[in-house]
């Protein structure tokens, strides 16, 4: 392992800003004490070293990595950065330098400390967004599908291609509130951008009498005497509760007078 | 009647189906129309009762010629009753599932008229969905018994998987409780659809412009606790019908006492959710795990154990077996092992290949060692400081909630079924124990 120094690498955020954080590592043959976000603020007193992001050596690191690693290899460091572990700058970093000794089977070396977090962490992101793909509700705004999320991990990269081939002739929005981003689809091509708040429109009626009908559902659908709350609970915590129409109960009380529903 | 009212009415009357999955296809989108499917299935929201709602499940009608017993639309029974018009249904679904509350539509009905005027009524829902409104999501499809050969078949083109419910365990109890039901008239759709599917993926594999019928393949359901079938003889059922018949899935359902009827149990009769629970724990480990129901239960043990579940029943009646050295033992043995499933099996492989495994790496690798220290040897090696004695062992393999669980749920009513326990009423610490031990 080459030698830790003093040095924090302060890049921009993006994927590409963390592989010149490698190509800077590689370059100057050492690993940096932590690798930070130009936004976060400055907490110690370490010496630190902004990292401009160079597109062409981020091409270069990424050609490397899947040419003489290999491409799932590259994949799983992609997805590893799109998780809400803590360190994850400097544990990609030390995975990368272990796997150029070791090879790609470096990720079958599950009891290996960097392996395995990385590992956990990306396995609770594809787990978030899995479950998301079925807790996302959608109201229908105008002619566009709209829909919030609070998700803990980036999950929009893989939420994107699995809504783009549900709804492919609709237009659809996916905001994620944690990361102030947004997920914005129309037929047949999709983009990730920055979106800091979004201001929900009054749903009409016919969305009203959508989301009415699901909360009659929702409410029927349960066996009275066999109640399982935590059983519940555990499938689904509560954080996905609130954004999820059949939880969302005050609306019941219409501006508009029951008669509209009908 | 409104929608509103229909839809409370045929979801009530469809909720004891325990059948909601979506998995078992993976499907790409139609450019033209909408949805898809993924083969592991999508969990849409969580009931209540902690049952996963992935399909909208409603009944077309619950207007019912048959008068079962058990059944909460049998004719007999003072309901209300509804029924969705064909484009209402259709309508219905295309709006939930545009905004994602649901994977599609789980379409089952009641005998309205005839079987054969029912079925030609949910081919009509699924035409409506498949061909005006290019639905491409998921549909699972209940065969109504008693139907045309050739209704069933276009039925099956139209979903991803249909269903025929064995509804009872044994032939005793149909002609008892479902008198209009014979296990013949259950068992021959099921065979139908057996071939049908076989036929279709032959001719998938060979012809361009073959249909699919049914590529989920077909399940079914039985309930348990209304007759006083045994778990080995549901077992043996459950196991048979997974190598005749290659059903993916067989669920089962506790019953729940809806209705009043000498020929059932009391109304105060709390459902065997526990039995039900060990049933399904014996079903993953037919599926998934190498066991024969003949290994799980024979004569002499006809009832699954209460307190432990199944794979360490077996694991502590085959001691002989165990430990098993995680460094070495194949596959199959390893899945034999309390307390590690499928996953940790998986990652076991893969990381022993690079480096022999202790109990810390175990750990990293996220295998849960509460259960499974007993058993298991790394290196030759127990864990440090674990003390083997029954007392302990007792307090591993046996939640605190699982005992009260069982003295709550099973003992104060049919006693006769507990085998394991003398007619005292409550289990004590020795119960347990000899229990575990195989004493008794």
């Amino acid at each position: 392992m080459l030698n830790r120094t003093d040095i924090i690498y302060r890049y921009d955020g993006t994927w590409e800003g963390l592989l010149g954080c490698v190509f800077e590592s590689f370059l100057h043959r050492t690993i940096p004490w932590d690798i930070q976000c130009w936004d976060e603020p400055q907490l110690s007193l370490i010496h630190g070293r902004v990292v401009e992001t160079d597109l062409n050596k981020a091409r270069r690191v990424a050609d490397s990595l899947r040419t003489r690693i290999s491409v799932d290899f590259y994949d799983f460091i992609k997805q590893a950065y799109l998780t809400c572990l803590p360190d994850k700058e400097l544990q990609i970093l030390i995975l990368i330098h272990k796997a150029y000794r070791v090879g790609p089977q470096i990720l079958d070396h599950l009891t290996d400390d960097t392996v395995s977090k990385l590992t956990g962490a990306t396995e609770q992101l594809r787990h978030e967004a899995h479950l998301l793909t079925g807790f996302i509700r959608f109201s229908l705004m105008g002619a566009i599908l709209v829909s919030q999320i609070g998700p803990k991990n980036q999950v929009l990269p893989l939420l994107a291609p699995h809504f783009a081939q549900r709804y492919p002739r609709e237009a659809f929005l996916i905001h994620d509130q944690t990361h102030g981003m947004a997920l914005v689809y129309r037929p047949y091509e999709w983009a990730i951008v920055p979106m800091t708040g979004l201001e929900m429109a009054d749903p009409d009626a016919e969305e009203m009498r959508c989301r009415t009908l699901w909360r009659e559902y929702y409410d029927a659908i349960a066996v009275e005497g066999r109640e399982n709350p935590r059983c519940r609970m555990s499938h689904m915590p509560k954080r996905y509760w609130r954004f999820m129409t059949e939880f969302q109960r005050e609306e019941r009380i219409l501006p508009y007078g029951p008669s509209i529903l009908q | 009647m409104d929608t509103f009212e229909k839809l409370r009415i045929l979801t009530d009357a469809a909720k004891y189906d325990v059948a909601c999955t979506s998995s078992g296809v993976d499907k790409g989108s139609a450019q033209q129309g909408m949805g898809s499917a993924v083969a592991c299935g999508i969990c849409h929201t969580f009931a209540a009762d902690g049952r996963c709602v992935s399909l909208l499940k409603v009944l077309l009608t619950n207007c019912c010629a048959y008068d079962c017993q058990y059944c909460v639309n049998r004719r007999s029974n003072d309901t209300p009753r509804a029924m969705f018009s064909p484009r209402e249904l259709a309508e219905l679904t295309m709006a939930f599932y545009r905004r994602n509350y649901i994977e599609g539509l789980f379409l089952s009905s009641g005998v309205y008229r005839s079987p054969d005027y029912t079925c030609e009524q949910m081919i009509r829902t699924l035409e409506i969905l498949r061909h005006e409104y290019c639905f491409n999501g998921y549909i699972h499809v209940k065969a109504i018994p008693g139907a045309d050969p050739a209704l069933i078949t276009r039925l099956g083109l139209l979903a991803e998987r249909m269903s025929v419910n064995i509804e009872l365990p044994s032939q005793e109890g149909l002609r008892r409780l479902a008198p209009d039901k014979s296990k013949a008239a259950i068992l021959r759709p099921m065979g139908l659809i057996r071939e049908k599917v076989q036929e279709s993926r032959y001719e998938l594999a060979r012809y361009r412009g073959a249909q699919a019928f049914a590529p989920a393949g077909q399940s079914t359901q039985m309930i348990v606790g209304a007759t006083e079938d045994t778990d080995l003889r549901i077992l043996r059922l459950t196991e048979s019908l997974y190598r005749k018949y290659q059903l993916k899935r067989v669920f089962f359902s506790a019953y729940m006492p809806v209705v009043e009827s000498p020929l059932l149990p009391a109304l105060t009769v709390k459902p065997p959710l526990l039995r039900e629970h060990r049933l399904y724990q014996a079903d993953w480990l037919l599926r998934f795990y190498g066991f024969t129901a003949s290994e799980i239960l024979d004569e002499s043990h006809p009832t699954l154990n209460p307190l432990v579940d199944p794979k360490c029943n077996w694991a502590l009646n085959h001691l002989e077996l165990f430990p098993v050295e995680v460094n070495r033992a194949p596959r199959e043995m390893l899945l034999r092992v309390p307390g590690i499933g499928t996953t940790s099996v998986r990652r076991i492989l893969a990381a022993r290949r690079h480096t022999t495994l202790t109990f810390e790496g175990l750990k990293k690798l996220g295998v849960v060692l509460n259960r499974a220290q007993f058993f298991i040897t790394c290196g030759g090696k127990k864990p440090d400081g674990l003390r083997i004695t029954e007392n302990t062992m007792l307090a591993a393999l046996i939640s605190r909630q699982g005992v009260s669980r069982v003295t709550q749920e099973l003992l104060p009513r049919r006693l006769e079924q507990l085998s394991l326990f003398s007619a005292s009423s409550a289990i004590t610490q020795e119960d347990v124990q000899q229990c575990l031990t195989g004493q008794i």
